[in-house]
């Protein structure tokens, strides 16, 4: 999602050493280096992604978040970026702690669960939600814990994280969330994008 | 089949006719031994570019030597890398200029047990100074300044190879624009010093070795030798890759012989590999060179360890490891990652899937290949990019 990119690179100050964990395709990576001249490094489970980055010339290192953030020292980054991959982990607190421990600031962005397409699904299908932000079936889906924008607030609030800014992505619209306008946002955004620490 | 004083002779005469250079600067050894006008052999592929920015420098593995690709001019054989680096391979030397020198202490050439000690005009035997990765990597970094390189594209190497790297990036820290540490490790383990002695010690317990001195008398220790071979031989290859490859299978025969004769065919592939190796390789060789990976502790010769070792690295990283490697094992590799990760430093890793062994690297691994040549080819561009900046 373009869109994603974009504001996550506008969260992003230039020139910043930034860890993408979850990387891909390298896809963002070679976004933010050319947008805003910032130093990346990714951490990819996949090895044909893997692959794809090392030709890209991006730096990247093959291994799985859930196991092998501590090799990452403490503050090493000024910003961690985690898009879309909080929901598969089994662990994502400790995830979510370990990436506040080597960036300065953690960027996590999450398909909203709240989004009012998923919710109706649910409600008068009765099915489990397939939608573009959510392309998996329930048996091949590997989101565990999905949650909603007003969950990962709630989440920031009893851990005593700092939440800095929240972007909203509905389509092509972004927009700010806050806590007062917090219920109709996480009804009409597709993806929610933290910025956290 | 010629006699094996006769072969040496025919060896050496060949080797008589490889290129080397002498290397005047005299080279202080670890051991406190300085050395000096000894002989560096080397082989280049491919051609020098006029802004001299495609150079590769490939770090040779224990039992290695300068022939990397193309037809050994000694052996007859492939070179050891054929499968990586040619014409259009991974390392293509169409398009760079790949640069490979045998280590002091070997026997292809460079200065080794077998020459000739100047103070007593007997071969060198066990006079010769035991040496270290960083010797090894000291005298091949005058082989650059011979060449006339600054700097390199890159430089790689497997095993010992990837030891002599990561020596040399420490030491060098400006030479190499990108490095390719492969299947190797910061510091030997212990189970990589105990199959070293394991190898040393059958070459030890060979009478003809006679404490070193069989050179004189243009013999070999070849039995010993050959165990030494064939213990490499098995450390090389995977539990799994071995059971596929030989299973029980036997070696042309119904059923077993009631004998010691190599009934299996793993015995037999042992066995043809062990003396095989001993037509091209000297036994006093593999003791220096296994001494000095032995020594080798890259976090022991820097204060702040590994991570000090690689501070102020500006060189771009590619550690690679193979799956199913039990002598250089995953983790090991990984340490040197995080190592690098902690300094700063500019590193990628990669895990290939194989269960071919340590030996993955030495073997057409198309994962592996590509991954290979991804890096190369993208660090050339960025190379030559930053030289224009």
């Amino acid at each position: 999602m373009k869109k994603e990119f974009r504001v996550i690179a506008d969260l992003l100050p230039n020139n910043s050493r930034v860890l993408d964990v979850g990387c891909g395709d390298g896809s963002l990576m070679n976004f933010l280096k050319e947008e805003k001249n910032i130093e990346v490094r990714g951490l990819e489970l996949d090895q044909e992604n893997v692959q794809k980055c090392i030709n890209k010339g991006l730096p990247v290192i093959q291994g799985n978040a859930e196991t092998e953030l501590h090799q990452f020292p403490n503050q090493s980054f000024d910003y961690v970026v985690l898009s879309q991959t909080l929901q598969a982990f089994y662990e994502p607190e400790k995830v979510l702690k370990n990436l506040l421990r080597i960036g300065r600031a953690v960027i996590v962005s999450i398909p909203n669960f709240g989004y009012w397409k998923v919710r109706v699904k649910l409600l008068f299908f009765g099915e489990m939600p397939v939608t573009k932000t959510l392309p998996n079936t329930w048996y091949n889906t590997p989101n565990l814990h999905m949650c909603t924008i007003k969950d990962l607030f709630k989440f920031c609030d009893e851990k005593n994280i700092n939440i800095k800014k929240v972007v909203g992505v509905n389509e092509d619209e972004t927009s700010l969330i806050k806590k007062s306008n917090l219920e109709i946002k996480n009804l009409f955004s597709k993806l929610g994008i933290f910025l956290i620490g | 089949m010629p006699s094996l004083a006769g072969l040496f002779f025919w060896m050496n005469r060949k080797i008589e006719n490889i290129n080397k250079i002498t290397i005047t600067k005299p080279l202080k050894l670890d051991c406190g031994k300085t050395v000096k006008n000894f002989p560096l052999a080397y082989e280049t592929y491919g051609k020098l570019n006029e802004n001299k920015d495609n150079a590769i420098l490939v770090f040779h593995a224990l039992t290695g030597d300068q022939f990397v690709t193309g037809t050994n001019p000694v052996t007859n054989k492939d070179g050891w890398w054929v499968t990586a680096v040619g014409p259009g391979k991974a390392i293509d030397t169409d398009k760079y200029f790949v640069i490979c020198a045998n280590v002091i202490g070997g026997c292809m050439g460079s200065l080794g047990p077998k020459d000739t000690n100047p103070e007593n005009n007997q071969p060198y035997g066990l006079d010769f100074p035991v040496i270290t990765i960083k010797d090894m990597v000291k005298a091949q970094e005058s082989l650059l300044e011979h060449l006339g390189i600054k700097k390199l594209l890159c430089a790689t190497g497997g095993s010992m190879g990837g030891m002599q790297l990561l020596q040399f990036c420490a030491t060098f820290p400006d030479k190499a624009f990108s490095a390719i540490p492969i299947a190797c490790s910061s510091s030997h383990s212990a189970q990589n010093i105990a199959l070293n002695e394991l190898a040393r010690q059958a070459i030890m317990a060979d009478p003809v070795w006679d404490n070193g001195k069989y050179v004189s008398k243009n013999v070999q220790p070849k039995n010993g030798l050959a165990v030494a071979r064939m213990v490499g031989h098995i450390s090389y290859l995977s539990e799994k890759g071995m059971q596929e490859k030989f299973g029980r299978k036997l070696q042309e025969k119904a059923d077993y012989e009631f004998s010691f004769n190599a009934d299996f065919q793993v015995e037999s592939y042992l066995r043809h590999q062990g003396y095989a190796f001993v037509e091209r390789f000297d036994a006093n060789s593999i003791l220096y060179i296994t001494r000095a990976m032995d020594y080798f502790d890259l976090s022991k010769q820097f204060k702040g360890g590994l991570v000090e070792a690689f501070k102020n690295q500006n060189t771009k990283f590619l550690v690679i490891s193979f799956s199913s490697d039990w002598l250089y094992t995953t983790k090991e590799n990984k340490d040197i990652v995080i190592a690098l990760n902690a300094s700063g430093a500019d590193v990628s890793y990669s895990e290939i899937v194989t269960d071919k062994g340590h030996d993955s690297f030495l073997l057409n691994e198309p994962e592996f290949l590509k991954t290979l040549k991804g890096f190369i080819d993208s660090m050339y561009e960025k190379f030559k990019n930053e030289k224009r900046i």
